[in-house]
């Protein structure tokens, strides 16, 4: 899933205090996973500007809504009039989701309220982990299914580094060490004569840097 | 003597000399004697000089350019190259800009991570890694040929080396790391700091045990204390390094004007002790801002002469 981090909250007030009727509008289902950017959040961040206007005396009308997804067309229709009513949209989606509204709504502005951070899972109850960069690519098979372009800091194929020490990252102690968890599922699989081979240079084509990306099923397509 | 290579590292190694090599890092402003006077304070004593390349991801003079500078007062460069802020059009374009004025060793190393430097914010790249550098340079020097496949005019012709940490972990999987860096290319090995000596003599064992000796030179590593308070920054704060506590009470234990002295004593014993372990096939000395030391450590441990090749 993605996960997003709420902006702080200052920053916020000051993108969106100018207007006059402000929708802070939540996303229900990744951001509202990591409790950042769900309807509930929506609801708590109205609140939180409303304090903020009174404290300032800033006239402004804040209303809160929310959708199912924010990226596909079919979850807006129950949210239209609200959106219409709106002179800005503080949209807590992630980055898809903010840039969905703009696409969908050519003179509406729309600002992000969460910075959207990584794609991730939630290891346990409040803890949500980077786990896929998206590289359009998997080499899972060849890592023993840890993601070292996302967990290794220096993204390294043939790694660990020199200065992985005690199964923790060179830049922090609090950071696993990507190849040491590769090295260690191989030996539990029995299989570390793997580790030995080379991995071959990397097709970044596939990732960012072959530019913006897109899947097309045509016989779906309308 | 079978060498593949103009370098007179490998031919001295070739020859079955133990080799010397040092290093210099390069200065943080444009002043070129910054490299020159340390080259000037070692050249006698050493074979080939390493230039580090912005060592711990902080901006420095290039490390192209001051190799360059050894060429041309004809001392023999080492080129660091880490593959943390270059992509593989700006490594191959560097490799033959090395090329071009025969700088004929080349080190490939990943780099250390830049959040330790001065510029945290920055991108790393890493579009290839250390082992993936290796086989670059061995294949657009073998098939004289670029990564993309075209053919190379006068291709580089570099002897081809990498660091390999026997103290980082995990320890078991280090000599097998090794063994990827055989087999990916690399012909020879400058070490991280040895102050752990039963370690890497332990690692040293596992070397030979995967026959990697036969394959690759190995030139041990050492760095001279200059202080108690180096002994323990090297021990708490520099990532993959292992200084045993007896070594940090026995800097720390000896009167404040003599503990460089005994950082030099140390430096001497473990070389003297390490030019017994087979598959040692010389010593990397990086005597951090401290090069003048350089010449005394190589004279005292009997390295001194360095062999004359051709």
């Amino acid at each position: 899933m993605i996960v997003g981090k709420q902006k702080p909250l200052d920053d916020i007030w000051n993108r969106v205090k100018e207007f006059e009727k402000l929708l802070v509008f939540g996303c229900n289902t990744c951001v509202a996973v990591c409790h950042e950017g769900g309807n509930k959040e929506a609801e708590i961040l109205a609140s939180l500007l409303r304090m903020r206007a009174t404290q300032e005396n800033v006239s402004i009308d804040i209303r809160n809504s929310g959708i199912e997804r924010q990226c596909e067309h079919e979850f807006f229709e129950t949210a239209e009039k609200e959106i219409e009513w709106a002179d800005a949209v503080l949209s807590i989606a992630c980055g898809v989701g903010v840039q969905f509204m703009v696409k969908r709504y050519p003179l509406l502005r729309v600002y992000p309220g969460l910075d959207t951070t990584f794609m991730g899972d939630v290891e346990k109850p409040g803890l949500f982990t980077e786990s896929c960069q998206a590289c359009g690519k998997c080499i899972l098979d060849l890592t023993a299914g840890i993601c070292v372009m996302s967990r290794c800091a220096k993204r390294l194929l043939n790694g660990p580094c020199g200065g992985s020490t005690k199964g923790k990252c060179e830049i922090s102690k609090e950071v696993d060490c990507a190849w040491q968890l590769v090295v260690d599922r191989l030996e539990t699989l029995g299989n570390l004569d793997e580790f030995v081979k080379v991995i071959p240079l990397k097709d970044w084509s596939t990732n960012r840097d072959g530019g913006p990306r897109k899947l097309i099923h045509e016989d779906l397509e309308t | 003597m079978n060498t593949k290579t103009p370098s007179k590292l490998e031919k001295i190694l070739a020859a079955g000399h133990m080799a010397v090599t040092s290093e210099c890092g390069p200065p943080r402003g444009s002043n070129p004697e910054a490299i020159t006077k340390k080259a000037e304070m070692i050249r006698n004593h050493v074979d080939a000089i390493n230039i580090t390349d912005n060592q711990t991801s902080v901006t420095r003079l290039c490390s192209l350019a001051a190799c360059i500078r050894l060429k041309l007062m004809g001392v023999e460069p080492v080129l660091q190259m880490v593959t943390r802020d270059r992509n593989r059009i700006a490594l191959q374009s560097d490799i033959l800009g090395a090329a071009s004025f025969d700088i004929h060793n080349i080190l490939c190393l990943t780099g250390d991570h830049q959040s330790f430097g001065d510029c945290p914010q920055g991108q790393n790249v890493h579009d290839l890694d250390s082992i993936q550098l290796i086989q670059t340079v061995r294949h657009m020097r073998d098939e004289g040929k670029f990564i993309g496949g075209d053919d190379i005019q006068r291709p580089p012709s570099m002897f081809v080396g990498a660091a390999a940490n026997p103290f980082a972990d995990p320890f078991h999987i280090r000599a097998l790391r090794l063994a990827k860096k055989v087999n990916a290319g690399v012909e020879f090995i400058q070490t991280q700091c040895i102050y752990n000596l039963d370690r890497f003599e332990k690692w040293m064992e596992m070397v030979r045990d995967l026959g990697l000796t036969e394959k690759v030179f190995i030139l041990a590593g050492l760095t001279p204390f200059k202080s108690a308070g180096m002994a323990k920054y090297m021990k708490n704060r520099v990532p993959g390094m292992d200084v045993p506590d007896e070594v940090v009470s026995r800097m720390a234990e000896t009167p404040k004007e003599k503990q460089a002295e005994e950082g030099i004593n140390i430096c001497v014993e473990s070389i003297e002790r390490l030019k017994e372990l087979p598959g040692v096939a010389g010593f990397h000395i990086m005597a951090i801002e401290w090069e003048e030391k350089v010449p005394e450590i190589v004279e005292r441990t009997g390295l001194y002469p360095r062999p004359q090749v051709s």
